[in-house]
Order: C-alpha cells, then structure tokens, then sequence
C-alpha cells in the first residue's frame, strides 16, 4: 500500500499565460496513502499548478512523472492523448471546484456513478447500480434520488454527486480543487472522513487545492504554500501551521478566525 | 541502554514578520540524550521552551540550529532536516505525541479516532477494533460514548481519548505534554500507570509534567531547559 517509490514527480514545472506566470519552479514527490495539500489566496498560481500536475494544461517547462498500476514511470505530458484518457478514467480522479465542470448534467445521478464503472469495463447493471446506490449513501445523498437529473440537486448535493463519481472506480490518485466549498460544515466533515479513511486504508494519493487551513490540517500530510505563482513554502502540514517561516505563510496563518 | 534520542547544538528562535520581524530567542546550544528505558521530565517556567523543544523534536517546529537525531528502526533520523515523508514514517512507527488538545474532523466516532494509527501501520481493521476497545476501556471512557465524536466531550474525557490514541500502539519514544492536567485521581493513576509500563517496556520518554507528584513518580531524570536560554541580542 505503501511504496519506497513516489507515486508523482514533479519537477521544476512552470507555466506561463504569454508573459503572465501562472507557476513557476515548482517542485515536489508524492507518495501513496500521501495528501498534499496547496493553499494560497486567488491568483497564487493553485489551479494552474493542479491543471499541470493532472495533464490538463502543458507546462511550459518541467516535467511530471506518474508510477502506474504497472509500476511504471510515465511522463504525462508525453503520453499519447488516449493513454492520458486512460488513466483519466482509471487511475486518477478530478474533483472540480464547480460540480457542473465533473458532472454531465444531461443524464442521472445514478448514470454518472455508473458510466464511470462501465468505462473501465463494469457491465452487470445490477452490481453497477448496486455501487451507484453505496456511494450516494456514503456521500450522504438520499439514494431515492438515484434515477434524477443532477440539475434537480442542490450546489452541495452535485458536489457529493461528482465525489461519488470519481472516487467510484477506487483511483489511486485524486486531484481536488475545493472540494469542500461550497458544502455546509456536517457534509464537509462527512466527506473529511470519507478520505481519510480511503487515504489510510486504501492508499489513495491526493492532491488538494483549498484555502481553508482547517480543512488543509484534518486532510493533508503537507503542505505547499504559494504566493504569486511561486513556492514560498512547503513542509509537512502541521509545522507549515504551527511553526510558519515565510512572511505570507505568517500572515496566512494568523488570519485565520477561530471558533 | 541504547539512546534513542540525541540532541545536538540545537537552537531556536522565532521571527514575527507580522509584527515588526519582532525575533524572540528561546534556546542555544542545546544537548540531549535519552536513552530507551528512561522518562526525561523537562523543567523550566512558562516561556523557558519545554513545549517549543518538545515539538521540535516531533517536528511540528522547525529546528534552524543543530540536530535532532531519533532512532528510527535501524537508522538515525535527523528531524531538523526537514524529509516530510520520512518524518511522517518516524511519527507513524516510531514517535509518539500525546499534546494537551485533542484535534480530530468531526464527527468521526472515539473508536475510529483511537484506531487511526494502528489502521496507517497497516494493523487489520478487526485487531485495531479491538486494541482500541481495550484501551478506551483503560481510560474509563464510558462504552455509550464510544460511537460518538469525542468533540462533544468534557476536556478531561478528551484529554483520555488523546492518551488512549497515543498509547493505543507500543512506539520506541513518546512525548507526552502534561499528560496528566484536568484528570480525576482514578484516572490520573491509570495514566501514571500506562507511562511507567511504556518506560518498562523500553520506551523512550520525555515529558512535561507540572504535576510535581506525577512527576516524581514517573522521571528517572529532569532536564533544566532555561541552561540553554538564549539572551536577547
């Protein structure tokens, strides 16, 4: 569950609009059961950094490595696009910060579980639902839902819809762009747990894009910093907190509000 | 015995940036060693850096002078370094910290929040369940409150589900700050209990224990850190 070998490596990636520098000289390993986490106001270069580090965006320099199933080292970058396809639907998830960018909106929650398993080759339909039916529950979707539109859902209830979506087919790597956003604090404490237990017994790696420091504590083992499309810092995620080094990390930190 | 922890030269201050780069110095120069087998009780008034030391060691501060050496399985682990995912494995197997609050998501129940650790060292589900149902049991946390997020609790049950985390699993050195603040006679016995079977078990501790008592009856050392205090530039 654990390996010796980082899961992903990235190395010295740098992304640029024209002049704009959406990222710059960015660096890191990521190891199975590991979640990192990236925090940072609007505009510090998180999303960018996510597109790159999940291949939905080139780099303009650096490189990223995946270890497959296979236990191969692939540059993902330099993967054909169905193989990049590939490992979309099966090795890795993405969990968009706005559900209607993960969700297909056209047909029911159910079919957007299910279309996920029968993509990598599902094809009892009982057994497909059956899954559906599990994951609404374990997202905490009422599962008499199951055969509606996801138009017909709430902000919050889409969200869980594309969690359950993309963590279904157990990938072991899971990009999140605020995934808690827009969820009211019991569902997002629902969810904390749900990956953390999937993170601690099923080895899942993820990386997480959030500005709130709480839940960047409760889920990430580390914790980069960054600021202006740059690093500022990175380290494991309570000493980030607790002990902040950088000016923009101090002052982060000390704006939190407490409850 | 065989050390376990070794100290060397460490130092530390800490830079305010928000607040006029106010720099506030703590310690210098500081040595340590402790051996397996031994409770290293650290002494010193508020401020003089028992807790700032003791995270340091953990890790949870950062360490910009010297070394903090831990003995992790057959190797020496540098914690000052700042290897994430090794600092991660120590804490996994090897470094315990009991600190005075219980931090945990909410609502995931007492019994899940007891057998996390022993569930990441690859421990089965089945064998967690039941060590942590034994241990909680230790502590006289009621079995009804079991199911239930210990975020609701009394500061003094909370206290005992942080200590049933932490001594859920037999590590190699333990941390433990005022591990024995806001407990009723009953269970203070039974935590003085649990530290000394640890201690004869060969476990490595290092504590902070305003409790003059506790103290007296669990260290085989204490360790003055105001030695080591630094004097303002």
């Amino acid at each position: 569950m654990r390996r010796d070998e980082p899961i992903l490596r990235v190395q010295d990636v740098a992304h640029f609009y024209g002049h704009i520098r959406g990222c710059e000289g960015v660096s890191f390993e990521l190891y199975g059961g590991e979640v990192i986490g990236i925090v940072g106001e609007s505009g510090s270069g998180k999303s960018t950094l996510l597109s790159l580090l999940s291949a939905r965006l080139a780099p303009s320099s650096g490189q990223v490595h995946f270890r497959n199933r296979l236990d191969d080292e692939i540059d993902i970058h330099a993967i054909s696009e169905p193989e990049r396809r590939l490992l979309m639907r099966t090795d890795w998830a993405f969990v968009h910060q706005n559900p209607r960018d993960g969700l297909r909106m056209g047909v029911s929650a159910g079919a957007n579980v299910g279309e996920r398993l029968m993509a990598i080759g599902h094809r009892h339909y009982g057994n497909i639902r059956n899954q559906a039916t599990d994951w609404l529950s374990k997202v905490e979707v009422d599962t008499g839902r199951i055969d509606d539109l996801p138009s017909t859902f709430s902000g919050g209830m889409q969200q869980r819809l594309q969690i359950a979506r993309n963590l279904v087919t157990q990938p072991r790597l899971a990009f999140m762009d605020e995934p808690t956003g827009g969820l009211d604090v019991s569902v997002q404490a629902r969810l904390l747990d749900l990956l953390r237990s999937l993170v601690s017994t099923l080895g899942l790696s993820a990386v997480i894009v959030t500005h709130d420091l709480a839940v960047a504590r409760l889920l990430a083992h580390r914790l980069i910093v960054m600021k202006d499309g740059r690093v500022v810092e990175s380290g494991l995620t309570d000493q980030v907190l607790d002990d902040p080094q950088h000016p923009y990390s101090q002052l982060l930190v000390s704006s939190i509000l407490r409850t | 015995m065989t050390t376990m922890v070794k100290l060397r030269n460490v130092g530390k201050s800490f830079t305010l940036h928000v607040q006029g780069s106010v720099n506030i110095p703590v310690f210098e120069n500081l040595d340590l060693e402790v051996a397996a087998g031994e409770c290293v009780a650290l002494l010193g008034p508020s401020g003089a850096g028992k807790s700032s030391l003791m995270r340091m060691i953990y890790a949870n501060y950062t360490c910009p002078a010297g070394e903090i050496l831990v003995r992790h399985g057959d190797n020496w682990v540098d914690m000052a370094a700042g290897d994430a995912h090794l600092i991660l494995d120590v804490r996994r197997q090897t470094l315990g910290y009991v600190s005075q609050f219980l931090r945990v998501i909410p609502r995931v129940s007492t019994l899940n929040v007891v057998m996390e650790p022993l569930l990441t060292t690859g421990v089965s589900e089945a064998d967690a369940n039941v060590q942590a149902q034994a241990i909680l049991q230790r502590l006289n946390i009621p079995r009804r409150l079991w199911s239930l997020s210990p975020m609701t609790f009394s500061g003094g049950e909370q206290q005992r589900v942080n200590l049933a985390r932490g001594f859920v699993q037999q590590r190699p050195i333990m941390l433990l700050d005022e591990p024995t603040a806001s407990l009723d006679p009953e269970n203070r016995r039974v935590v003085l209990d649990l530290i000394n079977e640890a201690r004869a078990n060969g476990a490595a501790i290092i504590g902070i224990f305003h409790d003059a008592d506790a103290r007296r009856q669990l260290s085989s050392r204490e360790f003055d850190t105001t030695q080591f205090t630094q004097v303002a530039a």
